[in-house]
């Protein structure tokens, strides 16, 4: 089975956000880049998936020329090549934009003959939160698509004549789906350990072939106004002391919530 | 004229989020162009949903029921919605997973844009979370039928002069390609693996971060989560460290929690935890570093040692029973 | 919350080892009342000394350096924080081989235990490192690692201990305070704290400290790539924290160190990477800390590579993940050392930065001794923050020289290395004429020196063999054999030497004389007119400084001293001056001055000028202004070079006048353009002049460098008592200078000092003096005059006999020398009868 895996660039943020000044986006100069644990996980099942089934793995990112790290990193981890859409402006971009370029590239591969039976993404990016791409690249494609799934077991061959089965958490428990392929499935962390990559991982990582694509102007648009930082709370907190001391201090709150049990 | 996707519970009670999502509607019918507030219930239609609703001034129930849509399968359940939407206005649902998925379906179906963990209207727009909570966007949508999610927690459940709505009942077909992802079959697992209600229903959670300091450091907090009968979260790096498992994580991708009372001990504060427990009523933070994140968000915080606090707590709750 | 005091002794800024080593220092030195203040929680505040890979080789090419090192592993034993590993630095390369070898030579004058080995040897010890990529290895058997956060921690609680200390982590200071040129007060964020002295020990952020106050600490923060990679099957099956050997990979500027299971791989192999103080993220900002910056994948790749040849089995294991990679931050300063001690800009400023781990706490104990006595107990003059000329505490170039210098951190650096960054940014008035003359400049204190002229390359014939030329590359790299040519035409003629670079300063008012008098050596209440080179001592009598003075009126004093440490000098003046009564000027900007030297000087001199130059109407040791044309010249009748002349000064803007003068009048005399080759080395060495900094240091005596005087000048001065107790006693260590015998290699190949060699005995046994220190090279140079090439050293005082036979190592190999001046009798006109005629 051959997967296609669309990855994202986005800043690896932790602790305070600050904003560039035109409040546009995130100032990222001093972070590092990374991509959402959405998609770490997706790597990492299209790795496994595409072992068991005998397949390949390509990843594809629509951002700047750096995004060509998020690619590398992914190929250092076990994918076999790349695919960058070279967008110097990626924050120009809105969802549908996004959906219907990958869906042009993803239709321009098969042309190439190159044919992808399944077509992975992150469940949502951990940066802007849109939550459409998956689904409206399928509507694109005309493919079926999930979204929110953790774990898939292969049952067919390659050649887009298979199927698979997923999973992902419901409201009242694991739900399990059964989908032909080709097809689109949005994951979701939690079903599966992402790798680290090896050195010679790595190794090859610097050797990956990535094509390399141009990404047209912005059709929709993004409808970002401009981003806000919530204003920043002063503390309200109360000090119970230090140490040991001070467990009498948090028995009493939590008598007085009354979440001991008796 | 808004159209609000409502979710149910097994017992058929309206969820909190879409209560949630309804007041939200009616609160800002104004900007929103929903002079008339229509709630869509796929499924079972309870009695007492129907009071809910009611309370929440819902003036029309849309209620969905067939065999196509009993097994779950979010092309379908879109095109049910896409049916009964109307022709302006706006079409929403609460930020759940299912809402997500079910509202961008129903964007894509009449072509227009999706705004995804709203947490105000205005005339200047749409503001929506990003970066799990940290920050928000402001956005225009544009087009005739707004469609989004509202983020959990963006107002309260708010009751209203009772309403009577009137109930239309549709029993819809689904086209067979609609039926491809339906859902095969539902495992519901009690076992640790993906217990996943114990986390968000729990009164109290503890959570444990990086502080424990390995797999083997997490004696005092599991006891403490006894004495509370409540439920164990953890930081990413935890569960990245593989010391707890996945479903314990409590964050922007794993759980989001609302308990009475959330008591992190050793979490610093990422970013990508606090955006999973900004439903927590009442903070308490143990930690070494005053200045922490999590300290100054906390109500209530105890400098010191995780180890030591949390091992003087247990001592303290075994003396007092006696 | 926990509130800051009010008041503080001193405030130490930083919770990194420094810090902690020095408020520890402090607290055993008697000091109360300290308070330290970090912005970061306690006990990693998350600067470099977090992420450091905290092992330590102790061999540097810099005794200075070596002997922190040494201090620091001392203390670091004695709180059990030291695991030895034993060390290899493995040579890939003939060329790296050889500079394995010269480090064999620092190794065996620090007297530290080292072997050269071959590739199987060190297989024996790291069995998966691959025999075939490596010609051979420099082992070091008390390598180490240490716990430097634990070290820190129990340093910091033992000053704690002992009431002297309070600790205010996260505090992050806002603002200080600087009154009448002094600090006053430090604002935190938890409030302010009044005190007159702050010690900076904040790593990275040391500059923006510093500049709240007004003062620079010119350092850069710049990367050094770390990953770690595990676990490594190889290393799992064993305990503790470390069993292998350190491999630094000399090459590829690559380190791979065993921690664990895991191996960490460490580089300095890519670019520099720097970055800006003010831009370093915040705590809160930073993901993990604000120092263990994102990770530059393809900056490393090209080590991993590397690494990859040298430990393929480990390497290669696809199971083997790269779980931890971070852009490190570490400080790096233009001229790589530290930056200690109190700053010349603010009193009470004091630094203690730019510092490794392997340094830390023999650091914070020398700068503890050092705020408390007034100098530590170790030579620590190459690190004074007060060595910095006005460009060089400038961004660009601390930017320029750091980036440049970023890949010596395990590069082969010859000891004559010139830089190719920032340069001409002092230039004398003469130097386009130098340029004309094909000057070859070397840089010191910005200033462009020539180090000979290409101009003079004819000599070489005139000269013939006598030039002494060498042929082995490494001996002749930044080396002409002109510069031989030129001093034998000095010695036979005459010679003109650039000598703008001075550091030139008055000590003038109504209590100059006291002042002087009380800080130098020899009698300052002198004629008017006089000229007196005098040792500057510091309280233990050990050498501050050595430099001239010129008594110019009753109460006017001109110092003058060299360009590398004449910072420090101006400082040290000024830190002694009365309150009331004598005044520092730095003049340095305002003269130019040229050398004249040579058997013709006084012809050329007597040419263009009416003065009487006459040796008893202008005796030697006496300085006056005389007419030259039309410039009004200061002529000083001295020599460092060993030969009749003077030094001529004059305004900065009539050097070129004067030049041209001296060079036209010299034509018929034969006179030469001569380098700072001659006058800072063959024409020094066969004189038997000492150089500060080579063979003058704190560590040494007046007695052991042969400079006692006859008698003690009755005046106090600084260093008086300990120079007389020094009198008193037998020397521990004599300054000799010795003549290399034969210097044919086992090649066949004849080889030339550069210094730093060991010194050892016929046999090749170490010859240790009374201070525990091994004999080495303090300065080597052709001596043309007599054929031979000189080596200064201090041996024993049972050794220092002139004709005694010793050896010499120069690559391993051995060279017979013989003692040949055991005071400081020149061997080069012994009796000094050129000077004086």
């Amino acid at each position: 089975m051959d997967i296609l895996v669309c990855i994202k660039r986005i800043p690896d943020i932790s602790g305070q956000i600050t904003l560039n000044e035109s409040g546009t986006n995130i100032d990222d100069s001093s972070l590092g880049h990374t991509t959402s644990a959405h998609e770490e996980c997706a790597v990492e099942l299209a790795i496994q998936t595409a072992a068991a089934t005998g397949g390949t793995v390509t990843v594809l990112t629509l951002g700047p020329a750096e995004a060509v790290e998020q690619l590398r990193a992914a190929v250092g981890v076990g994918a076999n090549d790349g695919i960058l859409i070279e967008a110097d402006n990626p924050e120009a971009f809105g969802p549908e934009d996004i959906a219907s370029i990958i869906g042009d590239v993803i239709r321009d591969r098969a042309e190439e003959g190159q044919n992808f039976d399944l077509v992975l993404l992150g469940n949502d990016a951990a940066d802007t939160g849109d939550f459409q791409v998956p689904i409206r690249l399928a509507y694109d494609l005309e493919y079926p698509v999930l979204t929110g799934i953790q774990t898939l077991s292969a049952t067919g061959g390659s050649g887009g004549s298979g199927a698979i089965e997923a999973h992902g958490i419901g409201p009242a428990g694991t739900e399990a789906f059964s989908l032909e392929l080709p097809a689109v499935i949005a994951v979701q962390e939690g079903g599966i350990d992402p790798r680290y990559p090896s050195i010679t991982g790595r190794m090859k990582a610097k050797k990956a072939r990535i094509a390399e694509y141009v990404a047209p102007e912005p059709g929709a648009g993004n409808p970002r106004i401009g981003l806000e930082l919530p204003p920043e709370k002063a503390s309200a907190v109360t000090i119970l002391g230090e140490g040991r001391d001070a467990a009498g201090a948090l028995v009493d709150i939590l008598e007085e919530i009354g979440v001991i049990r008796s | 004229m808004t159209l609000v996707y409502v979710e149910t519970d097994e017992s058929g009670q309206v969820q909190l989020t879409s209560a949630e999502a309804l007041t939200f509607a009616r609160t800002n019918a104004d900007v929103l162009a929903g002079s008339v507030l229509e709630a869509a219930v796929i499924g079972s239609l309870t009695e007492s949903a129907h009071k809910q609703l009611a309370a929440l001034g819902v003036d029309r129930i849309h209620h969905l029921e067939s065999a196509d849509l009993e097994a779950y399968s979010a092309a379908a359940w879109a095109q049910a919605l896409v049916d009964i939407a109307p022709e302006t206005g706006t079409v929403l649902a609460s930020g759940t997973p299912r809402g997500m998925e079910l509202m961008t379906h129903v964007a894509v179906r009449i072509g227009e844009r999706m705004a995804a963990n709203v947490v105000a209207a205005d005339d200047e727009g749409l503001l929506r979370q990003v970066l799990g909570g940290a920050a928000f966007e402001r956005l225009r949508l544009g087009g005739d039928l707004q469609v989004l999610t509202v983020a959990g927690h963006a107002c309260n459940p708010e009751e209203t002069t009772p309403t009577t709505p009137e109930v239309l009942t549709h029993s819809p077909e689904a086209a067979e390609e609609d039926l491809r992802t339906r859902v095969l079959r539902t495992e519901v697992e009690t076992t640790d693996g993906n217990d996943t209600t114990g986390l968000t229903q729990a009164r109290a959670v503890v959570g444990a971060g990086r502080g424990v300091g390995s797999e083997n450091g997490f004696g005092e907090v599991l006891e403490l989560v006894d004495h509370l009968g409540g439920a164990l979260g953890v930081s990413r790096v935890v569960t990245g460290l593989g010391w707890r498992p996945h479903s314990e994580q409590v964050g922007q991708t794993g759980s989001r929690i609302t308990p009475d009372v959330y008591i992190a001990c050793g979490i610093s504060g990422a970013i990508q935890h606090m955006a999973g427990i900004e439903g927590a009523k009442t903070l308490i933070a143990i930690n070494t570093d005053e200045e922490s994140t999590m300290v100054q968000r906390a109500d209530y915080a105890i400098i010191g040692d995780l180890h030591e606090v949390v091992g003087a707590v247990n001592e303290e709750i075994r003396n007092r029973r006696g | 919350m926990a509130s800051i005091p009010a008041q503080a002794s001193v405030v130490v800024v930083g919770a990194g080892i420094v810090g902690n080593s020095l408020v520890h220092h402090l607290a055993e030195l008697g000091w109360s009342d300290i308070v330290q203040v970090d912005k970061g929680p306690l006990p990693n505040p998350g600067g470099s000394t977090g992420h450091a890979s905290n092992f330590i080789f102790p061999v540097d090419h810099s005794r200075e350096i070596t002997d922190l090192t040494l201090d620091s592993v001392r203390q670091y034993k004695e709180l059990g924080v030291f695991t030895q590993s034993g060390g290899y630095e493995v040579a890939r390369t003939q060329a790296r081989m050889q500079e394995l070898r010269r480090r064999m030579a620092s190794a065996k004058a620090w007297g530290i235990e080292s072997h050269l080995v071959t590739p199987e040897e060190v297989v024996e010890k790291v069995p998966f490192l691959d025999p075939s990529v490596i010609v051979g290895a420099f082992w070091t058997p008390s390598v180490g690692v240490v716990d430097s956060v634990g070290a820190g921690t129990m340093m910091r609680e033992s000053a704690q201990k002992k009431g002297a200390l309070t600790v205010s982590p996260n505090t992050e200071v806002t603002g200080i305070d600087v009154e009448g040129g002094a600090i006053a007060r430090v604002h935190t964020t938890k409030g302010a704290i009044e005190t007159d002295k702050i010690l900076i020990a904040c790593g990275v952020w040391s500059p923006r400290i510093a500049a709240m106050a007004g003062a620079a600490i010119p350092l850069t923060p710049a990367v050094h790539q770390m990953i770690s990679v595990g676990p490594v099957p190889q290393l799992a099956e064993q305990t503790g924290e470390i069993t292998f050997p350190i491999v630094r990979d000399m090459d590829t500027f690559c380190y791979e160190r065993q921690h664990g299971s895991d191996m960490e791989i460490g580089s300095y192999a890519h670019r520099a990477i720097l970055h800006e103080p003010d831009e370093i993220p915040s705590i809160e900002a930073a993901k993990l800390s604000p120092t263990e910056m994102p990770f530059t994948d393809d900056d490393f790749d090209p080590q991993l590579e590397q690494a990859l040849e040298l430990m393929p089995d480990v390497l290669s294991n696809p199971d083997v993940e790269i779980r931890y990679a971070i852009n490190g931050l570490l400080s790096l300063t233009p001229d790589g050392a530290p930056i200690l001690g109190e700053s010349p800009e603010v009193r009470g400023l004091w630094s203690a930065a730019a510092v490794w781990v392997k340094e830390g706490p023999g650091v914070g104990r020398a700068v503890a001794e050092w705020m408390t006595n007034g100098l530590p107990e170790v030579d620590v003059q190459g690190a004074d923050i007060a060595r910095f000329h006005p460009h060089q505490r400038t961004r660009e170039h601390v930017q320029a020289r750091t980036s440049e210098a970023f890949i010596k951190t395990y590069g082969i650096v010859h000891p004559g290395e010139q830089w190719n960054s920032d340069r001409n940014v002092r230039l004398s008035p003469m130097h386009e004429r130098e340029k004309e003359l094909g000057a070859v400049f070397f840089e010191v204190a910005g200033w462009e020196r020539p180090q000979w002229y290409e101009s003079n390359a004819p000599l070489l014939e005139e000269f013939g063999d006598k030039v002494m030329d060498r042929t082995a590359e490494w001996d002749s790299r930044w080396w002409s054999p002109i510069t031989n040519a030129e001093h034998l035409a000095m010695r036979e003629r005459a010679g003109l030497v650039d000598l703008s670079s001075f550091v030139i300063f008055d000590v003038f008012g109504p209590a100059a004389l006291d002042a002087v008098q009380s800080i130098v050596l020899a009698q300052m209440d002198v004629k008017i007119g006089r000229v007196v080179y005098t040792p500057v001592l510091d309280e233990a009598g050990g050498f501050r400084s050595d430099l001239t003075i010129m008594r110019l009126s009753h109460d006017r004093f001109r110092v003058v001293t060299g360009a590398a440490h004449g910072m420090v000098d101006v400082k040290w003046f000024a830190d002694r001056l009365p309150k009331t009564g004598a005044q520092i000027a730095d003049l340095t900007s305002s003269w130019t001055t040229i050398g004249l030297w040579g058997p013709r000087a006084r012809d050329i001199l007597s040419q263009v000028t009416n003065a009487d130059v006459s040796h008893e109407a202008f005796k030697f040791g006496t300085a006056r202004t005389i007419e030259i044309g039309s410039l009004t010249v200061l002529a000083s009748r001295i020599s460092y070079v060993g030969d009749l002349g003077w030094e001529l000064y004059v305004p900065m803007e009539s050097g070129l006048k004067l030049w041209d003068v001296l060079t036209e009048a010299g034509k018929e005399h034969g006179l030469v353009p001569v380098g700072l080759g001659v006058y800072g080395t063959t024409g020094r060495i066969e004189k038997g002049y000492r150089a500060f900094g080579a063979e003058l240091d704190s560590d040494r005596t007046v007695i052991e460098v042969g400079m006692a005087r006859p008698k003690v000048k009755s005046q106090n001065f600084v260093g008086r008592d300990a120079h007389l107790r020094h009198r008193e006693e037998d020397p521990k260590a004599i300054l000799c200078s010795l003549t290399v015998d034969d210097h044919t290699s086992a090649s066949g190949e004849k080889r030339y000092m550069l210094g730093g060699e060991p010194i050892q005995s016929k046999d090749g046994g170490p010859l240790v003096d009374g201070h525990g220190h091994h004999s080495f090279v303090t300065s080597a140079g052709s001596a043309p005059s007599l054929g031979k090439h000189v080596l200064m050293a201090f041996l024993p005082p049972a050794e220092a006999v002139v004709g005694n036979q010793l050896t010499v190592v120069y690559m391993e190999e051995a060279y017979p020398v013989t003692v040949a001046s055991i005071d400081a009798t020149p061997l080069f006109d012994p009796d000094n009868e050129s000077i004086r005629r």
